[in-house]
């Protein structure tokens, strides 16, 4: 199958700060990527790279000719001084019909905010409004980066099965940045450690007993993953009566 | 007699032009925090008149090839690491200061009280060609990319995700600023555009809901404050550029405190 987008030996400097080095990466249609990383690690500057906000530094990234990319800030930061409902922002930077607007924000999970002003919302619903309008353009590949930032965990674990809702339902391949491995891992077919570099990937179980990631995040997420795999297999749509063993299902895709 | 000939109509319509684009062109500073970055380029422009004179150049020329110089460098010294405001305060005082050391230099008798405060008075028909010309030519490409520079503003990410180059809109912007600058100098003043600018939208946002009203608002109340400014400065005898300031002042007072009743 055609990759999405292929990165090959991607380096990005700020200026003369090395941020990311020799990154190799490939996404394929319909796969969850998830790239976990501690703080400074390049996550949001690879994802900045993919959707080509950052110029490389060297090597490259290549996408599928005519790609659609719907991608989702860690924040809008809207300037209280700019208004804007959520309608006048679904209709940027291409106008939509509001049946094709109204129908976004339902998938989204928050029907009805149409008419709101952005300023007046919450942090989960601007998160879900982002998402909204990501899924505007069809994408084939939705692009996240640190999404439940600022959401507690019932918060997060709705948006993360909103997500993949939204999989299960478009077939569009998802990247997911994440500070938060225990919540994200169930719901990926791969998981990426990077940390200027690319640590270790592959399928969550595997990169949670990874040398590599341990170094980077210790050994007590161990018990945080564990809970909330529990959780997620009353959400998910098959593998059910496996529990704890359901993540080797996801591994095929990887 | 045609409209033209009187020196308060065309007072009044100089003032109208240049409320109708600093508007929502303000708006966009506004939004975008680059209220210093005017008064920069504002101050600079001193520096583009005292050259135009030592040229015989029209004063929009060189008052246009400094603000755009000052912006050009500002954006060169932000992007070196020097923090915004360190960049703006070094350029914009440097400029003003060697803007006068050139008049002085050169030894040009010139009334720099008008490029500072503006003579809307004085203002002949070349001049208001120059600043509907210019006012309509930004207007235009305000309203051509108008959808882009809203997302660039409103988040630069999202527009390059969009295959928006938020640079270049941010890039459009300056130059937008430069011109009506340059076109406005004589209007209002250089101390005076960066209030033509801010004021206007500032009153404009606790009454609009999208960015399409506060720009209009904007250009409304702008355009509100220069007549009212025009009129007030004929019967009380007070310099006109100010007075069009103190009026946009008043509009924002009233909207304030009524904004401050509603709650």
């Amino acid at each position: 199958m055609t990759p999405l987008i292929r990165v090959e030996g991607l380096s990005v400097r700020h200026g003369s700060l090395p941020v990311l080095h020799d990154v190799d990466l490939s996404l394929a249609p319909g796969e969850i990527v998830t790239v976990v990383g501690p703080n400074g690690s390049g996550k949001s500057t690879l994802v900045r790279a993919l959707i080509g906000a950052v110029p490389p530094s060297a090597g490259r990234v290549t996408r599928k000719p005519g790609l659609r990319i719907g991608y989702v800030p860690q924040k809008l930061g809207l300037d209280p001084t700019l208004p804007m409902t959520v309608r006048r922002f679904l209709g940027l930077p291409g106008r939509v019909p509001a049946d094709v607007a109204a129908e976004a924000l339902e998938k989204a999970g928050v029907p009805g905010l149409a008419d709101r002003q952005i300023s007046a919302l919450s942090g989960g619903q601007v998160q879900r409004v982002l998402l909204a309008r990501a899924l505007l353009g069809a994408p084939e590949l939705l692009v996240l980066d640190e999404p439940t930032q600022g959401l507690d965990q019932p918060g997060s674990a709705a948006f993360y099965r909103q997500i993949e809702a939204i999989r299960s339902e478009t077939g569009c391949a998802v990247l997911m940045v994440s500070h938060e491995l225990h919540v994200v891992m169930a719901a990926s077919d791969r998981v990426i450690c990077l940390n200027g570099h690319i640590c270790c990937e592959g399928r969550p179980e595997q990169v949670a007993r990874a040398a590599e990631y341990r170094a980077l995040f210790g050994t007590g997420t161990g018990g945080a993953l564990a809970l909330y795999r529990h959780e997620h297999t009353h959400s998910h749509d098959h593998d059910h009566d496996h529990g704890h063993s359901h993540d080797h299902g996801h591994g095929s895709a990887a | 007699m045609s409209l033209l000939d009187g020196f308060l109509a065309r007072a009044l319509l100089a003032g109208l032009g240049v409320a109708l684009v600093a508007g929502p062109l303000g708006c966009f500073i506004v939004w975008r925090r680059m209220a210093y970055f005017g008064d920069a380029t504002a101050h600079a422009s001193i520096l583009g008149v005292a050259l135009a004179l030592a040229l015989s150049l029209p004063v929009f020329v060189g008052a246009l090839v400094v603000a755009l110089a000052v912006a050009g460098g500002i954006t060169v010294l932000t992007t070196r690491g020097l923090a915004t405001d360190t960049a703006l305060g070094v350029l914009a005082h440097s400029a003003l200061a060697a803007g006068l050391v050139a008049v002085a230099l050169l030894g040009l008798r010139v009334d720099l009280e008008v490029y500072l405060f503006g003579d809307i008075l004085a203002v002949g028909r070349t001049d208001l060609a120059v600043i509907w010309a210019g006012a309509l030519a930004v207007l235009a490409l305000l309203a051509w990319r108008w959808q882009r520079l809203l997302i660039a503003v409103l988040n630069p990410d999202l527009a390059e995700a969009s295959g928006i180059d938020a640079r270049r809109e941010q890039m459009a912007l300056t130059l937008a600023l430069a011109v009506v600058v340059a076109v406005a100098i004589k209007v209002v003043g250089a101390l005076l555009i960066s209030a033509m600018l801010i004021i206007p939208a500032a009153a404009a946002r606790p009454l609009s809901a999208t960015p399409e009203r506060m720009a209009a608002l904007a250009a409304a109340l702008a355009a509100t404050s220069a007549g009212g400014g025009v009129w007030a400065s004929w019967t009380f005898d007070t310099p006109t550029g100010p007075t069009i300031v103190c009026a946009a002042a008043a509009l924002f007072l009233c909207v304030t405190a009524a904004t401050w009743r509603r709650r």
